[in-house]
């Protein structure tokens, strides 16, 4: 029970101080759910591959997963309530005034200095999810993952070409095609040379 | 169906009255949480193909205040919009329904998930898979970071708030949500103090 109310209450919280979308929202993942032993690291990482290529609003993804994961159906239902009950409240009281709150100078100044520090937040996981890919632990000679780093630089040459064509490389297609880099990289080469 | 009911009952038109808006209003945000991927920002132009073009409910120039509103207010993007759109359509009861059915889909989808992707994340060619795809979630958060980037004011006072955030995150233990409360208080005393004008706060 304890452990409902628990997850009802930090995915609440989460729900409260994301503010421009699910990525927002990963810094504070990162230190709530993974902190408190809910998942791990990987865990989330792969979560997010998961959350990105399953239809429905990438936060409810992620929250459902993490209540699941905790303790099941009751978990994931107190997750997902929490995470959407902030939204649900908030945006209930501005439509009933209807009013504009961007004509309120303090909403704008406010908006003004969080977007830098969720960047800065954002920055941080990027290095931290970073150093788990690539910094291996099991190398003598060279501490950097190979098999990651030419991953990297073939998904970069990938959106590079895309961006040329003018199209969109698009979360769903990331996902895929770095799936399919993995399966080549790490599951094909190592065996042909093996 | 209820509203050929109506029809032949009392021999009006067609009645918009809030209780023939809730089926289509939950019908439209199923689908809208059933199909969509990558989260709130790939579900505006289908809330807005469904609510102002299907239905004629809204306008367009409701409708894209409420997409500014729901990006700029916290909580998730996607249920942002669909308690606001459903307040707007059909009250209360149309913005419980909205935001329940947005969240429907992806709540089954993935609990189904949830219960096989331990046993399906240890089969071998899946874990090579999920190799790849742990380099590949850098470059969906770097997209992200830039479309955030995209919206901050370039001064050199976003600079210094990106460099203060970054390191107090990454190297002292402070809880994030202070920082995001430090965050906002220092933006109610900028505005107070006039110390900078903020160019795009509002988009």
């Amino acid at each position: 029970m304890y452990v409902l109310l628990d997850l009802f209450v930090t995915f609440f919280e989460i729900g409260l101080f994301t503010i421009g979308g699910g990525y927002a929202m990963i810094p504070l993942i990162q230190q709530e759910v993974v902190a408190k032993g809910w998942i791990n690291m990987m865990d989330m990482m792969d979560f997010i591959a998961i959350a990105e290529s399953t239809p429905g609003p990438f936060a409810v993804n992620i929250a459902t997963f993490s209540g699941m994961f905790t303790s099941g159906l009751a978990g994931a239902v107190a997750a997902t309530v929490g995470v959407v009950m902030p939204s649900f409240i908030i945006i209930l009281l501005i439509a009933r005034k209807s009013a504009n709150i961007f004509a309120n100078s303090y909403v704008r100044s406010a908006l003004c200095t969080i977007r830098p520090v969720i960047v800065g937040l954002i920055t941080v996981v990027i290095f931290r999810f970073a150093k788990l890919g690539f910094v291996t632990a099991n190398t003598t000679r060279f501490p950097i993952e190979i098999r990651a780093a030419v991953t990297l630089f073939l998904l970069g040459v990938i959106w590079f070409v895309q961006k040329r064509r003018g199209k969109k490389f698009s979360p769903v297609m990331v996902v895929l095609a770095s799936a399919g880099l993995g399966i080549i990289l790490y599951g094909i080469i190592p065996r042909l040379f093996a | 169906m209820n509203q050929n009911k109506e029809k032949s009952g009392t021999g009006e038109k067609k009645r918009d009255t809030y209780r023939t808006r809730f089926a289509a209003l939950a019908k439209s945000f199923l689908k809208i949480g059933a199909f969509t991927f990558g989260g709130g920002y790939a579900m505006i132009p289908l809330i807005s193909r469904e609510m102002v073009e299907k239905h004629g409910w809204l306008t367009d120039k409701e409708m894209l205040d409420i997409f500014a509103v729901a990006e700029c207010t916290p909580g998730v993007i996607a249920v942002n919009c669909a308690t606001f759109v459903g307040y707007k359509v059909a009250g209360y009861t149309g913005a419980t329904l909205a935001t329940i059915c947005v969240v429907f889909p992806a709540f089954v989808i993935i609990s189904t998930i949830s219960l096989f992707v331990h046993a399906f994340k240890n089969l071998e060619w899946v874990a090579y898979a999920f190799s790849g795809i742990r380099v590949g979630i850098i470059i969906l958060l770097f997209m992200a970071l830039l479309k955030f980037v995209k919206h901050i004011d370039k001064n050199i006072f976003s600079i210094l708030l990106i460099a203060a955030a970054f390191l107090l995150s990454a190297f002292t233990t402070i809880n994030t949500i202070w920082l995001l409360m430090g965050a906002i208080v220092l933006g109610i005393f900028i505005n107070l103090y006039k110390v900078c004008r903020c160019k795009r706060g509002g988009k």
